[in-house]
């Protein structure tokens, strides 16, 4: 069982599987959308009492916390006791772009250049990743939604807001893609 | 019991998107260039089956563990905020190729420095509360 789980798993089986997490919640009464939690976070730290809104009752969020904590310890055992043991397969075309950008393909699930502790050294690469989180910190709380929000459960239920959304989060995406790395990265 | 329970849903959520690597920043730069079907092989998948859940749950009217039939919330009819949200969520999604989620995850899958991904995630939700009445929605 465990050495089928550690096979690296197809497109079609991923799909699948985030589908029964969405499910599961939502037989648990709840709705799938991992963003809401970084707004009770900061209502945690103290924000309602500066902003209204963050005053809000951060109880009925205490599930998504708790499956934010869960989330963290199955990326720690998927890297213990799931990982396969044979490189990531890009395509050979992205090792090359990416090649030309100054970035290596090491065959695991981030680079290097960006996400070793190393790499933090570099003020520069800090910066980037602290308006990469910040751009999408705040554009998922102005969307009211992230991808699991609007991308699974707002196109499940047909939802043409979440449609829109999905549309802006590719437009963001291509436009920092091919316009803006290239120069900052 | 009930706290576990949650714990274990997020267990399997990361497990989710660590083996289907979503997690990776590679994956998302060669989704954004259209070079591999793997990502939306995984989002068209989900959405797939996703809306034919939603449907059967819908037209059945299913009751979730409490008893009570399971409604799925409509998201407000305004449409400016979600171009223009969505559109910066993606400018950082590109940047960083971790959605709020999979930063958690792969902090856990022991990339340490997405903590500094997290806190600009905190930061930006601040600063959303603080501009939202001076932003068009």
């Amino acid at each position: 069982m465990i050495e089928l789980i550690k096979q690296p798993w197809s497109w079609y089986f991923s799909g699948f599987m985030i589908v029964m997490v969405m499910l599961i919640l939502v037989f648990w009464g709840k709705s799938f959308g991992f963003s809401s939690n970084l707004r009770t976070i900061c209502t945690l730290a103290g924000a309602g009492k500066r902003l209204n809104f963050f005053d809000f009752n951060w109880k009925a969020q205490r599930w998504n916390l708790l499956f934010l904590i869960g989330s963290i310890i199955g990326g720690y055992l998927s890297a213990h006791y799931l990982s396969a043991p044979q490189a990531m397969k890009l395509s050979s075309v992205t090792i090359h772009d990416l090649r030309k950008l100054g970035i290596t393909f090491n065959g695991e699930l981030n680079p290097e250049e960006l996400f070793s502790l190393q790499a933090l050294k570099s003020p520069k690469t800090v910066f980037i990743l602290l308006i990469g989180g910040l751009m999408v910190g705040f554009g998922s709380r102005y969307a009211g939604g992230c991808t699991s929000g609007h991308a699974i459960s707002g196109l499940s239920n047909l939802q043409v807001p979440s449609l829109i959304a999905v549309i802006g989060f590719f437009i963001g995406g291509l436009i920092m893609t091919f316009l803006i790395i290239p120069f900052i990265i | 019991m009930k706290s576990l329970k949650y714990i274990l849903a997020g267990i399997l959520f990361g497990v989710v998107m660590s083996k289907s690597e979503a997690i990776s920043w590679f994956r998302i730069q060669e989704m954004f260039r259209f070079q591999s079907f793997h990502m939306y092989g995984i989002i068209g998948t989900a959405i797939i089956l996703g809306i034919i859940s939603v449907f059967i749950i819908k037209k059945l009217k299913l009751k979730d563990v409490s008893g009570k039939i399971i409604v799925f919330q409509n998201k407000e009819p305004h449409y400016r905020k979600y171009i223009y949200g969505g559109i910066i969520f993606g400018l950082g999604w590109a940047l960083t190729g971790a959605c709020p989620g999979p930063m958690f995850v792969n902090m856990g899958y022991g990339y340490l420095s997405m903590l500094v991904v997290i806190i600009g995630a905190l930061l930006g939700t601040y600063l959303y509360g603080l501009l939202k009445d001076k932003l068009p929605h």
